[in-house]
């Protein structure tokens, strides 16, 4: 489980957020939804220590993870795998080295074990035989897909997702989605998304959290979200034409 | 106060780039391949302006002092002392601050911006180590053999300006650069290229870095990188020329 308590995060005179505070559980996909430049990434990045945050607290797992030194954060950094929004996949590395490389960094494993795992883990996101493939080379759904398999290359007990669908068509997107779904059930992770994606909040949205300007508006399951009462969460949930359509003839 | 300020951010790296490497044959397998992308890739540019510039000094010294009182030799040995003095590390500094410079800026720099320096540190690696560490072995070990090659195919193509220009007799030539030849000098220019080898791995890697923003700010933080090289290569030219030959 990942905590988050009073965080606040301020750029010069910009509070990006605000008195933020929440939880994410452990074998759930959390969904942290919001309008772009409402502070999810920061919240993202404050999670995982990218930026400090002014004040305010991050917990994993009953470990205070912002107050501790490089060295205790670099342990539970490792228990963390993290998709990028453009998969930040390393462009002088071909796949197998780019899943292989924390496997490289902070194992002993042979390279028989290490390719083994390599293999199973491309296996477990349905890539075969890209192995020597340059990440030039790769679609965007293929990219997005062994960056999945480089975060769990070494069994994270963290998910971090920073809007995983971005750029992808929807049939595309919804493969990804179930896919981060299925591995944070299978391995039982505590898994954060960042999206705007509304086919991801009611695919896979166990626990969504909404956020409107740097502070949490509103959190619920895709189930409550369609029927919230709150504005600024049906103005997003319901931003388009059609979806102002649905929301009447729901009502 | 912003020169402070950039000064003390550099430092900083430069001292997070020195920390412990998490494994070290992985570190190892990552300067030799330095070595080939920064140092080998760059005999060629190297070589062929070595052998210009060689020949040129040579003509160029030839047609300006002709006198009867100046024997022909010395012009074998002004090309000999201009290669080794100034131009094989200095000029090929400044060549190499463009070409290998603006490389690792934009290298690290792209890396920055699209978020391959956040995956690092993430996975827990120290970037600044992982990235830029074996640059600076890698350019530390193999530019004073640049620079030595420099020289000799400086010195050769000095010769050869003799041979089929007919400057003057290779003969002369030949007297001339083995005439009062000091071997400090190749150690002084080696000293020089160690110091500049740091400058060109460390500076562009710090303009990498820490840029911000998309492909333009890449540009502009990799020809930054160049003008910065360039100012420090030559100002370090002058401390180090007074200390070491004064």
């Amino acid at each position: 489980m990942i905590e988050v308590k009073d965080v606040v995060m301020a750029f010069g005179d910009k509070t990006v957020l605000n008195h933020v505070s929440t939880a994410f559980d452990r074998g759930k996909t959390n969904l942290v939804i919001g309008r772009s430049g409402s502070g999810k990434t920061v919240l993202l990045k404050s999670i995982v220590g990218l930026v400090q945050v002014t004040s305010g607290e991050i917990w994993y797992d009953g470990a205070l993870f912002n107050k501790m030194d490089f060295a205790g954060q670099k342990e539970i950094r490792k228990q963390i795998g993290m998709i990028f929004q453009g998969s930040a996949l390393f462009d002088s590395l071909n796949v197998q080295q780019n899943v292989m490389f924390p496997l490289d960094m902070f194992t002993t494993m042979s390279t028989n074990e290490k390719l083994e795992r390599v293999n199973f883990c491309l296996c477990r996101v349905s890539l075969e035989n890209v192995n020597q493939l340059m990440p030039a080379e790769l679609s965007g759904g293929m990219k997005k897909r062994v960056a999945i398999a480089r975060a769990i290359a070494m069994n994270p007990k963290y998910l971090l997702c920073d809007e995983p669908n971005s750029g992808l068509d929807p049939q595309t997107s919804i493969i990804i989605d179930n896919l981060i779904k299925e591995i944070t059930e299978e391995y039982d992770i505590t898994t954060i998304i960042n999206t705007h994606d509304m086919n991801s909040v009611l695919e896979i949205g166990e626990k969504i959290t909404f956020i409107y300007e740097g502070r949490i508006e509103w959190e619920g399951t895709k189930d409550e979200i369609l029927n919230s009462q709150n504005q600024y969460v049906d103005n997003f949930v319901f931003a388009s034409g059609m979806g102002k359509k649905i929301k009447n003839m729901m009502v | 106060m912003r020169f402070l300020y950039h000064f003390g951010k550099y430092y900083q790296l430069v001292g997070k780039s020195f920390s412990k490497p998490e494994k070290v044959s992985i570190y190892y397998r990552r300067a030799l391949k330095e070595i080939e992308l920064l140092g080998i890739n760059s005999l060629g540019i190297v070589a062929l302006i070595s052998v210009f510039i060689g020949a040129v000094i040579t003509m160029q010294t030839a047609y300006n002092i002709e006198n009867p009182f100046i024997p022909d030799y010395l012009i074998g040995l002004t090309a000999r002392d201009t290669m080794l003095l100034e131009f094989s590390t200095t000029m090929i500094a400044l060549i190499l601050a463009g070409k290998v410079g603006s490389s690792i800026s934009s290298e690290i720099g792209t890396m920055r911006v699209t978020e391959q320096i956040d995956a690092l540190e993430i996975m827990g690696v120290n970037s600044a180590s992982y990235l830029i560490l074996p640059k600076i072995i890698a350019n530390v070990f193999f530019f004073p053999l640049l620079a030595i090659l420099s020289m000799v195919i400086g010195v050769f193509g000095g010769w050869l300006a003799c041979i089929l220009l007919d400057v003057i007799s290779p003969e002369d030539y030949i007297t001339g650069i083995r005439y009062a030849f000091i071997p400090y000098y190749i150690y002084y220019s080696c000293v020089k290229m160690v110091f500049y080898a740091f400058i060109i791995s460390t500076v562009p890697a710090y303009h990498g870095y820490y840029v911000e923003g998309g492909s333009l700010e890449v540009g502009k933080a990799s020809t930054r990188s160049v003008v910065y090289c360039s100012i420090l290569i030559l100002s370090v030219d002058v401390v180090l020329t007074q200390l070491l030959l004064s």
